[in-house]
């Protein structure tokens, strides 16, 4: 058997598997929502050009993102939009909208934009929250895509029916989503293979992968063989957290495991050097921060945000991340850090206190 | 003393736990409980309290000899929007507790005397009785020009109407927190989680403001609105002291006031961690029993 036949499932005639670059999007968190319209231009030019299928684009938080909680754009979504749409060649433009931030009102403003493909996010346990929009997206004719985020937090047989509700709904496709890069392999390939014996027959599935254990290429290729044929990743890893799966990387592994991508790799290792580098504010790093979070099973865009807590508040940021595990948050959830953060404060102080009147009864006692 | 007779549409969580506070109200008078499923639970246990429950829809009170002076509606936006103009045609007045937004939007320590005359009110959304309190006290102490709440609620306490409802959740509460809470914009997030034990409801209030805004009276303020939020909800409280933040171009060069609240629940019906609905019906309780004595 070569790797070829091992793909229970292929995206189409021409292409084993249909590939989405997400850095325009997921990589907002990483850059604090301060794209561009130039950057925009550029990227998706590159990405367009090494034939990237499809190029998600909206702020990271998707449609109706810009806030206090979550950061201000500095380019409304929607502009970035109609540019990527503008621009692109070949390439389909996704975006991303979560029930609860953005409304169907957002989801109109995209599509009149050039936006093609929707993409609704809900947690992995609450997908009835985005029956309404999936209903209008396919209403407008739009490509439906469905994530169901940190899936990581529940077993296969609960994400297989949180599918069925999307996929009754009117979702094409579902994507099982590591928001916290903390599966690994098999789990990542038993959640899939789930998701594809509940809606396979009707319905894509999807991966969509984070680097925060290291793991992003290889769980992205142990979902394709449980049979997801689409695909995340960003290139240069240019996402939340430690970043998502490099795409780049993924290319050139599915190149030599002869599985079909329609994308040029050595085109897009130029642009993730050339273009992607160059917009952005650092690598993404596997780090103290990112691995915390993989370990501890937390939403990948809280980074900036326990950083900016951490030192607003003087305490440790990794604590900060450890503390919204415990206390489970999910993605969305980015105000309680700060809440977070004025506790570990409050905790630090108490605890130089009771230090300080330990000290003092020992002085006096000595005297 | 006199009382006003009321009845309850939807017998879900909030229709349940709106009757036992109704029960204890001492100018409205809780006589019919309305479903459409014969085996809901809210129904048994109104019948057990002594209320007419009818499984038989809006259509069977309409048809009743004798109707009541008041409804409160706990279906959804779209029943409540379907039914509204009947309830007026028939002389009924309605508190509606769906964020359907056909009357105007009430906050009881806000302007809970303003709209006693109403047709119908609008309780805006558990979100919004929880946040936009202290939006209108932030507005009280200095002008808002945006302000922002995150609501998160406990999966186990979001039923089916709020899952349905999400968008209109979000834009009501969006509209309430510019005409009550005083903000010249305004936004509205909603998370659920799933987390176990569930969590109690947590709220998160951003609002800009002016960078030469007076903070102290800012502070104060808050600080008094959670006290008059108390009278009604004993399980409304401020986590932490309202923070406040410099200008910097993060907060688009405002002073950036931030509210932390955590709201449990009385425990009437539902447990401690559904603060969202416990809220959302002592509100309506409150609105319910104003229309009540101004009628009475």
């Amino acid at each position: 058997m070569n790797d070829r036949d091992i793909l229970t499932r292929v995206w189409s005639d021409d292409l084993d598997l249909r590939l989405t670059d997400t850095c325009l999007r997921d990589g907002s968190h990483h850059k604090r929502h301060q794209f561009t319209a130039q950057e925009v231009h550029d990227i998706v030019e590159a990405l367009d050009a090494s034939g990237v299928p499809v190029i998600e684009v909206t702020h990271g938080d998707g449609l109706g993102g810009s806030s206090f909680n979550y950061g201000f754009s500095r380019t409304p979504e929607q502009e970035l939009i109609r540019i990527a749409a503008e621009t692109a060649k070949r390439a389909k433009i996704a975006f991303l909208m979560l029930p609860g931030v953005g409304t169907k009102d957002d989801i109109r403003a995209a599509q009149d934009n050039g936006g093609q493909i929707c993409r609704i996010a809900t947690h992995c346990t609450e997908a009835d929250t985005s029956i309404q929009h999936f209903g209008l997206a396919r209403e407008l004719g739009l490509e439906t895509v469905g994530f169901l985020m940190m899936s990581h937090t529940q077993p296969p047989e609960v994400l297989a029916k949180q599918a069925r509700i999307m996929v009754d709904a009117g979702n094409q496709c579902v994507y099982v989503v590591d928001s916290a890069g903390a599966l690994v392999m098999e789990q990542t390939a038993d959640r899939v293979a789930a998701v594809e014996a509940e809606i396979g027959h009707e319905a894509t599935v999807g991966f969509h992968g984070h680097e925060n254990l290291g793991l992003g290429v290889a769980n992205t290729v142990i979902a394709a063989r449980a049979g997801a044929t689409q695909i995340d990743g960003s290139v240069r890893r240019f996402g939340a957290g430690a970043g998502n799966t490099p795409l780049e990387a993924f290319v050139g592994v599915c190149d030599k495991l002869g599985w079909r991508t329609g994308i040029d790799f050595l085109t897009i290792v130029d642009a993730s050097e050339d273009v992607i580098k160059p917009a952005m504010p650092e690598e993404c790093q596997l780090d103290r921060m990112t691995l915390m979070m993989g370990y501890a099973g937390v939403y990948s865009s809280f980074l900036k945000h326990a950083g900016n807590a951490a030192d607003r508040y003087g305490v440790s940021g990794a604590k900060i991340l450890l503390e919204a595990g415990r206390r489970k948050l999910i993605g969305g959830q980015e105000d309680q850090l700060i809440d977070i953060a004025l506790m570990l404060k409050r905790e630090g102080r108490d605890l130089a206190e009771q230090e300080a009147e330990h000290k003092k009864e020992a002085a006096n006692s000595r005297a | 003393m006199a009382k006003l007779t009321a009845a309850i549409v939807g017998p879900g969580n909030i229709g349940t736990d709106l009757m036992y506070k109704l029960l204890r109200s001492d100018v409205i008078e809780p006589r019919w409980m309305i479903g459409v499923d014969p085996s809901s639970e809210g129904l048994r246990l109104a019948a057990g309290q002594g209320l007419e429950a009818s499984h038989e829809g809006v259509d069977w009170l309409l048809k009743q000899d004798e109707l009541p002076d008041l409804i409160f509606e706990a279906t959804s936006a779209y029943v409540h929007r379907e039914y509204a103009p009947r309830y007026e045609e028939a002389g009924i007045r309605a508190v509606d507790l769906t964020p359907a937004a056909v009357g105007p939007a009430v906050i009881p320590p806000v302007n809970g005397e303003e709209h006693v005359a109403a047709m119908n009110v609008n309780m805006i959304t558990c979100g919004g009785q929880a946040t936009i309190p202290m939006v209108a006290a932030v507005s009280r102490a200095a002008a808002v020009s945006y302000a922002e709440i995150v609501a998160s609620v406990s999966s186990m306490s979001a039923g089916p109407g709020t899952r349905a409802n999400i968008d209109e959740f979000t834009r009501t509460t969006a509209s309430g927190v510019e005409t009550i809470g005083g903000a010249e914009h305004g936004k509205a997030i909603i998370i659920l989680n799933p987390a176990e034990p569930p969590m109690i409801m947590r709220d998160t209030i951003f609002c800009a403001v002016s960078p030469d805004a007076d903070r102290d009276a800012i502070v104060a303020s808050v600080f008094a609105m959670e006290k008059a939020v108390q009278e009604y909800v004993p399980g409304y409280r401020l986590l932490q002291e309202p923070q406040i933040d410099d200008p910097s171009p993060a907060t688009r060069g405002q002073t950036k006031v931030s509210i932390f609240v955590e709201v449990e629940g009385a425990g009437d019906v539902l447990p401690p961690y559904a603060g969202n609905l416990d809220i959302m019906t002592a509100a309506a309780t409150q609105v319910g029993q104003n229309i009540a004595r101004s009628m009475l």
